[in-house]
């Protein structure tokens, strides 16, 4: 029975990756869109590491020299000038320069390297400078359902799912089976050695939620950038941005008293410098720490993506110099090597990130529960605790 | 250029630092076995503030 | 920077935000507030067992000891009770052999009254009657010899004869 309720699940999940898949084509490369110089692999790379408005499984190029992709279309939705339009990417039939214009409400759209650009009013065609920017049209706020969207959406569902079955198992037997016994120990292990050493036994709780969303939801975000679907979520400046402004406004808005203190009006420091040392304390806390979290996480994802793809394109590139057999041979080692290298980083980003936005939250709600030792001079005695900050 | 030439300097720094990190960590391990793990997170979070300021100029740089 | 700066999305950026709200605020009421409940339930649990047997433990140690003390207290009840029962014996013993002792004096010196007695009698009967017989006797021998006045006179011949009055 168990067996076929899984094989039913196992089913239904195929089909629903596979109904809404249909084979478009696209003409616009004329040499049938095959990659294999240097150029064409360092654009290719620059394409996948941004967003994408369609999501394609794979390409390949057909006897009549055509590109097809596999894949499906996803909605777009953007803030233009008449207001939220809505559409298919299927309308850009995969045309990422801006050539496929789309009229929608009498007004104009192209794409070009992933964004969306509303044409001024009289213009047919898309202009750019000498840079590739484009001249005649105007960026627009671009709510769409993206691939990375989508696979928040689609990672967010899968870890719901998971987790509101977890908590199932644990009201009706207190034991957990199955894909459970996995994930409570790496549950136990966030509250344990993340939460509870950083932010202290008293505040802890209140936390422990968020961490725990953001770690797994970044983890597994990662370790689908690592599979063949060709996420690149946590590889968007906007993704991280947005994490990293979550752990910004929770430590902010939960900071007590002290915090503030030791930010603004630092006892134990001279008067003269009390408003320096405050400013320093304020572009640190407001600004390099968001910062350093975002830019981290971003540049580490997107530098995996990149090398990964690099030495994937060895098979290609060297094809000429070390033969087929070689290059494949050298590509696929090296591949194998950083892909290891590439799922342990997954997961000690998602570590670091939670474990310094505990860190953050903790110097934030720490209490000290006695004043400070101040010597002779004014000179404050740190005591142990505030050690941590200084890494910072 | 002159910003590729930046960023090469910002990596040998930074491989340098976390060659410190790394060295003075084992070092710390081989003299207190027993602070093991305490001396591990600590490397790793000083470490990744470190690779945070590399990546950060890196790509401020860029 | 410039390209950073260009290829930050703000709509992903609005997107991500609802999102992980949302999705935070979903994992939040349904995933993790029962799922830490429930394991905060289970380590108290386990702790509430844990310190339950260590109570049951040492209440086992106290009960020992209480059998223990109980035992002893039995083995020294006893070991008083024998040792009673033992002066207990040993003085009946003795009581009994004393007045068996003083029965038995009592019966011998009764007994030897009695033989006394019965030889008084015995003697004072013998006596008497020896001297029945010596009567009787004697009277006989005198008659007898005082029959024969022959025999006297010669009786009293030797007698003289003898009793030479020197």
């Amino acid at each position: 029975m168990k067996i076929v309720q899984q094989s039913f699940k196992c089913l239904a999940l195929a089909i629903l990756m596979f109904l809404p898949t249909s084979i478009f084509a696209n003409n616009a490369t004329q040499d049938g869109g095959q990659i294999n110089t240097k150029e064409k692999v360092d654009a290719y790379i620059q394409h996948h590491i941004k967003d994408s408005h369609d999501f394609t499984f794979f390409s390949y190029t057909n006897d009549a020299g055509e590109r097809k992709h596999v894949g499906f279309a996803l909605p777009v939705i953007i803030w233009s000038s008449e207001g939220l339009v809505t559409f298919m990417s299927s309308e850009f039939h995969h045309n990422d320069d801006g050539t496929v214009v789309v009229e929608k409400d009498g007004l104009k759209f192209v794409k070009s390297h992933s964004k969306i650009y509303e044409l001024e009013a009289g213009a047919k065609t898309v202009a750019f400078d000498e840079e590739h920017h484009v001249t005649n049209g105007k960026r627009l706020l671009d709510f769409s359902i993206t691939k990375s969207v989508f696979g928040i959406l689609l990672i967010s569902a899968l870890l719901f799912f998971w987790f509101f079955r977890l908590a199932k198992q644990y009201k009706k037997r207190q034991i957990p089976t199955g894909f459970g016994r996995i994930l409570e120990p790496l549950v136990i292990y966030v509250r344990d050695e993340i939460a509870k050493p950083n932010i202290g036994d008293k505040h802890y709780r209140r936390f422990t939620g968020y961490l725990l969303t953001v770690f797994f939801f970044i983890w597994f975000l990662n370790l689908a950038g690592l599979t063949p679907l060709g996420f690149n979520v946590t590889g968007q400046l906007a993704v991280t941005a947005c994490l990293a402004l979550f752990t910004l406004v929770i430590y902010a808005v939960s900071g007590n008293k002290d915090f503030w203190q030791h930010i603004l009006w630092m006892p134990g420091v001279p008067y003269l410098i009390r408003p320096v040392l405050a400013v320093i304390e304020l572009v640190g806390t407001f600004v390099i720490k968001p910062f350093s979290l975002l830019i981290r996480l971003f540049a580490n994802i997107s530098a995996g993506h990149v090398i990964v793809m690099s030495l994937i394109a060895i098979m290609f590139v060297l094809k000429d110099s070390l033969g087929v057999a070689g290059a494949t041979g050298l590509s696929f080692m090296l591949a194998v090597l950083i892909m290891f290298i590439e799922i342990l980083v997954a997961f000690l980003q998602a570590y670091i990130f939670t474990m310094l936005s505990a860190l953050f939250i903790g110097m934030a709600v720490a209490e000290h529960d006695h004043e400070h030792e101040h010597t002779a001079s004014g000179l404050e005695i740190p005591d142990e605790e505030d050690i941590r900050g200084d890494f910072v | 250029m002159y910003n590729l030439i930046g960023a090469g300097l910002i990596v040998i720094g930074a491989g340098f630092g976390l060659g410190q990190i790394g060295g003075k960590a084992m070092e710390g391990i081989a003299r207190q076995p027993e602070a093991a793990g305490k001396i591990q997170t600590a490397m790793i979070i000083i470490a990744a503030l470190l690779e945070g300021l590399a990546f950060g100029a890196l790509i401020l740089g860029r | 920077m410039e390209t950073l700066l260009n290829d930050f999305s703000p709509g992903l950026f609005a997107v991500q935000t609802v999102l992980l709200l949302l999705f935070i605020f979903l994992m939040v009421k349904f995933a993790w507030k029962p799922i830490l409940g429930s394991l905060n339930e289970r380590e108290e649990g386990i702790q509430g067992a844990l310190d339950a047997a260590e109570k049951a433990k040492r209440e086992m140690a106290n009960l020992q000891a209480d059998n223990e003390r109980l035992l002893q207290e039995a083995r020294l009840e006893r070991e008083a009770m024998l040792k009673e029962a033992r002066e207990l014996k040993s003085k009946m013993i003795a009581d009994a052999e004393a007045e068996a002792q003083s029965q038995a004096n009592k019966m011998i010196a009764q007994a030897q009254e009695a033989i006394t007695n019965e030889k008084k009698a015995a003697m004072a009967e013998l006596k008497s009657h020896v001297a029945g017989l010596s009567l009787d006797i004697a009277e006989k021998v005198v008659r007898n010899e005082l029959s024969n006045k022959d025999k006297q006179l010669q009786l009293v011949e030797d007698m003289l004869a003898e009793a030479t009055l020197n």
